[in-house]
């Protein structure tokens, strides 16, 4: 009750004093930024580093792609190859994925989505961002000791016994999960207690539906993994035997404990990647979405059902038959919200009016490639299949399907619908275009071969390989190279549009969620007058008229003014 | 003194360390299927692939129809959809069901087949597989030195009993569709009964570090007969032979070469080429001559002094190796000048 109006009142002599006085200009300094409470700039910080790591990870990424041009030495040796893929999957999925969407997309987006003036706990979503660049720097400080070479894994007894700095980069992740959890606790609380009049639960955009459901799982399982990861520094630091046999410790049961974590932050990982797909469709199909509810409780059964399917990870370690049977059935359970989703979007789409922007296309890709790897999961959740393609090449196709593919490219689409509103600036929409067919083309190139090489039987991690693979090695290579690029001149047109875009109209691709209804770039307070909702998030599109002039759209009544 | 020259002439060949050749397949996804194994995975993997192939198609082109259909011809235009139904409890339900049905097969199918393949037949002969960085070592019933390769006979089920000595390794032989891992402190196995003759590769599945990707062995599926022709010929051959060819033989199959040249270039561990009577600075400690006590400390006690420059990763072969076979190594070493 009271925090609203007071938001309108601080906000109202600002917003008449100056028309320009948005959340980038409010306050100067290097310091206003550092330390700043404002969801939005801490969002932005999030998103700058977040898109660093990913330009250091996709450069590994090439590096070990290049290497496995031929079946032997290309460009590095044994260990150097080895500490490129652990770098590659330890920064992509620690530092990039994870907080991708829900830290720095989601930090910008969903108070604003809400409709509230910022985070529950705004100093906790500083502490979050601050502790991501400790962790981050705990984990490359891996790098200029001596690169760990563990994979993103850490499986033991290896972690425990390798000569590579293992202690620190796992504690860089132990560090990362604490922001993490930051994160979740936050989000969980904003959307309990921020929602402002007339925001019901069934009223909140398929975003905040997808966030909601992965700050229960951020909050849930990441305290298993920081537990986990201090163990094994313990057991390598003090040798106490927990996961070492050669210490009367139990080498699988570090597998139980990394992917109870793990497999749920895969969910970390998709689930908010399904809610800007949620958001996009609707808005480039001018339609509302088809079945909101069902989508929206499918997110949270996806989440439920995370935590209770790690053991499939684990089918060829050791585990029972019956343990590794629950698992698998569990396992398929999981197919059926999943594919719940593609449906209801694709349903969407008939009979809508579809404009084909480039945060479509990335929408469309996303539809395209997480098919693929959703469809190519059933075969790893069969358990007999599971043995012949546990830890291949197919293996990493999927994943890469869904993690790259699904999260990287729903990412991609977030970042390109959201980039008017972050900035005030519209990018070069046919560059976009380019970019998104580059990308596109260039992952199908990189992964698909992978399924056939993991197929017929080339293991993942394989320095040398076997000359009979090498034709498929060579084209994915190609593949990431494309990738590569499409990558490159979608920075260098971002940036491009940083200097010299054409300013933002306040809805350019006429959304009818609340974010679109402040300025672009937003207010510092968001909201001048705190919003009353009266409908849902994708309603209302008749009421909106596209006005050439501004770029955007404006409500249809008060087209005049 | 022919005969001994021919068993020579054997090892030489048999000790060559070769890449194991991926055999030509009868099919594109999957490598040649050579094990009784081999039937319910591969059933399950074609079901799938069309299954996949239907329901992508579907989505792919209800996808490219819908956007080739519905294009908005720009947004000035202004055109707003015909009202269309946002819910349908119905529709919705029925594409919730459907994956049900398509699912509960599979996985009744994936359950059969993976029973099947973690419980073998009483009646399978046994093997011994060992997993250490970077080799397989195979041990076979009444031969003492382990073999590098997997030698079993045709159409008779084999079991193998499979631990490692160090890291997490895995066993894959993808032409049987199977795999397990070894894991440190407990046993696991697995299972086949191979029904072509012939070499299929092995692989090591499960990451273990600097030479993972060369931890490579055959499976060889000799023909009825076969199998105990190789044993009781490999028997003699290990009894009989000592000193340097003895050393030699066990280079190759105890997993020396691996990290250990011959001609000079350093690897995992120093080149065992000249090395002995150097004096070598250790990594604690003062230099120490390479002496036959050395290098039998090496063999048995690998980390109590480590030539500089290299990390203490060899494992052990204490009980591994018999007076015998170290007295064999030491000549091996001597000999490469």
């Amino acid at each position: 009750m009271a925090s609203p109006s007071t938001t309108a009142d601080a906000v109202a002599p600002r917003s008449t004093s100056s028309a320009d006085d948005n959340y980038l200009t409010h306050d100067k300094g290097v310091l206003s930024w550092i330390f700043s409470l404002d969801h939005k700039r801490i969002g932005v910080m999030y998103l700058c580093s977040v898109l660093t790591a990913f330009a250091l990870g996709g450069f590994f990424a090439l590096l070990v792609r290049t290497e496995l041009l031929t079946p032997q030495r290309t460009i590095m040796d044994h260990d150097t190859y080895n500490q490129m893929f652990t770098l590659h999957g330890a920064i992509m999925v620690f530092l990039v994925i994870i907080p991708g969407i829900p830290a720095a997309l989601g930090n910008i987006i969903m108070p604003l989505q809400l409709g509230a003036k910022d985070v529950a706990f705004p100093r906790l979503n500083l502490a979050s961002y601050h502790l991501w660049i400790v962790g981050a720097l705990f984990m490359l400080s891996s790098l200029a000791i001596n690169a760990v070479d563990t994979g993103w894994t850490f499986y033991t007894p290896y972690s425990t016994t390798t000569s590579t700095a293992v202690v620190p980069a796992a504690f860089g992740a132990f560090i990362l999960g604490f922001s993490s959890i930051f994160t979740g606790l936050n989000f969980i609380v904003t959307m309990h207690k921020l929602r402002p009049p007339g925001m019901t639960w069934f009223r909140l955009p398929l975003f905040c539906w997808a966030l909601y459901s992965t700050a229960l799982i951020q909050v849930l399982a990441t305290p298993v993994i920081g537990i986990t990861l201090l163990m094994m520094i313990v057991e390598r630091t003090l040798h106490i035997g927990i996961f070492d046999p050669t210490l009367g410790g139990d080498p699988v049961l570090f597998q139980h404990f990394f992917w109870f974590y793990s497999h749920p932050a895969v969910y970390i990982m998709i689930v908010p990647a399904f809610g800007v797909i949620g958001e996009i469709i609707p808005v480039f199909s001018r339609k509302r979405v088809f079945g909101y509810k069902f989508i929206a409780i499918s997110s949270l059964a996806i989440a439920f059902l995370g935590f209770l399917v790690w053991g499939h990870h684990m089918f060829v370690s050791g585990q029972s038959v019956l343990a590794g049977t629950i698992f698998s059935a569990i396992t398929f359970l999981i197919a059926i919200p999943t594919a719940i989703k593609v449906f209801n979007w694709i349903t969407t789409m008939y009979k809508g009016v579809i404009h084909l922007d480039t945060p479509m296309l990335y929408a469309l890709a996303f539809l395209w490639v997480f098919t693929i790897g959703g469809l190519t999961g059933i075969f790893l959740a069969v358990m007999s299949v599971d043995v012949h393609l546990h830890d291949t090449y197919f293996v990493v196709a999927h994943f890469h399907y869904v993690m790259m593919g699904g999260a990287i490219t729903a990412f991609m689409g977030g970042l390109h619908y959201w980039w008017p509103k972050f900035t005030g600036k519209m990018y070069d929409e046919k560059m976009g275009r380019i970019g998104a067919t580059l990308v596109f083309l260039g992952l199908n190139v990189t992964f698909f071969p992978q399924f056939i090489l993991g197929s017929r039987g080339m293991p993942r991690r394989y320095y040398n390989y076997l000359p009979e693979f090498q034709p498929l090695h060579v084209l994915s290579t190609l593949g990431a190279y494309t990738l590569g690029i499409g990558f490159l001149l979608t920075a260098f047109y971002l940036y491009k549009s940083l200097k010299s875009g054409k300013t933002a109209p306040m809805n350019p691709w006429g959304a009818a969620t609340l974010e679109w209804q402040c300025s672009s770039p937003p207010p510092y307070y968001n909201f001048h007058k705190p919003p009353t909702v009266t409908a849902g998030p994708y309603d209302g599109y008749e009421n909106l008229m596209y006005d050439e002039k501004i770029g955007g759209y404006i409500p249809r009544k008060t087209s005049a003014s | 003194m022919t005969s001994s020259i021919s068993t020579l002439a054997f090892a030489a060949a048999a000790f060559e360390p070769k890449l194991p050749k991926l055999p030509d397949s009868p099919y594109f996804w999957m490598p040649p299927s050579a094990s009784t194994t081999t039937a319910n995975t591969d059933a399950l993997y074609n079901f799938m692939l069309w299954m996949s192939l239907f329901f992508s198609v579907a989505i792919f082109s209800a996808m490219l129809y819908f956007c080739l259909k519905y294009r908005a011809k720009s947004r000035a235009a202004n055109e707003f959809p015909e009202k269309t139904n946002d819910h349908s409890t119905i529709l919705e339900l029925t594409w919730s069901v459907i994956p049900l049905f398509v699912v509960v097969p599979l996985f009744v199918g994936g359950f059969k087949g993976f029973v099947s393949l973690r419980t073998p037949p009483k009646a399978a002969m046994e093997i011994r597989a060992t997993g250490q960085k970077w080799k397989w070592l195979f041990t076979y019933p009444g031969l003492g030195t382990p073999d590098d390769a997997l030698h079993v006979p045709v159409n008779t089920p084999v079991r193998i009993v499979i631990n490692s000595v160090d890291v997490i390794h895995s066993l894959y032989i993808p032409s049987f569709r199977t795999k397990m891992d070894a894991v440190p402190g407990r046993y696991t196995d697995l299972w086949f009964k191979a029904t072509q003759t012939g070499e299929f590769p092995i692989f090591c599945a499960e990451y273990c570090g600097t030479s993972h990707s060369d931890m490579l062995s055959r499976v060889v599926v000799h023909p009825p007969g076969g199998y105990e022709r190789w044993l009781a010929r490999t028997i003699a051959m290990a009894d009989s032979l000592t000193g340097v060819d003895r050393g030699k033989m066990l280079y190759e199959k105890q997993g020396c070469s691996t990290c250990h040249t011959t001609d000079g270039t350093p690897k995992v561990g120093p080149s065992w080429k000249g090395i002995f009577d150097k004096t070598e600075s250790m990594t604690v400690g003062a230099p120490m001559k390479v002496d036959e006590n050395y290098l039998r400390e090496s063999m048995m006690d690998p980390q109590a002094h480590i030539v500089m420059g290299f990390g203490p990763v060899m494992p052990t072969y204490q009980g591994k190796l018999s007076d015998k076979d170290i007295d064999g190594l030491i000549e091996y070493i001597k000999s490469l000048k």
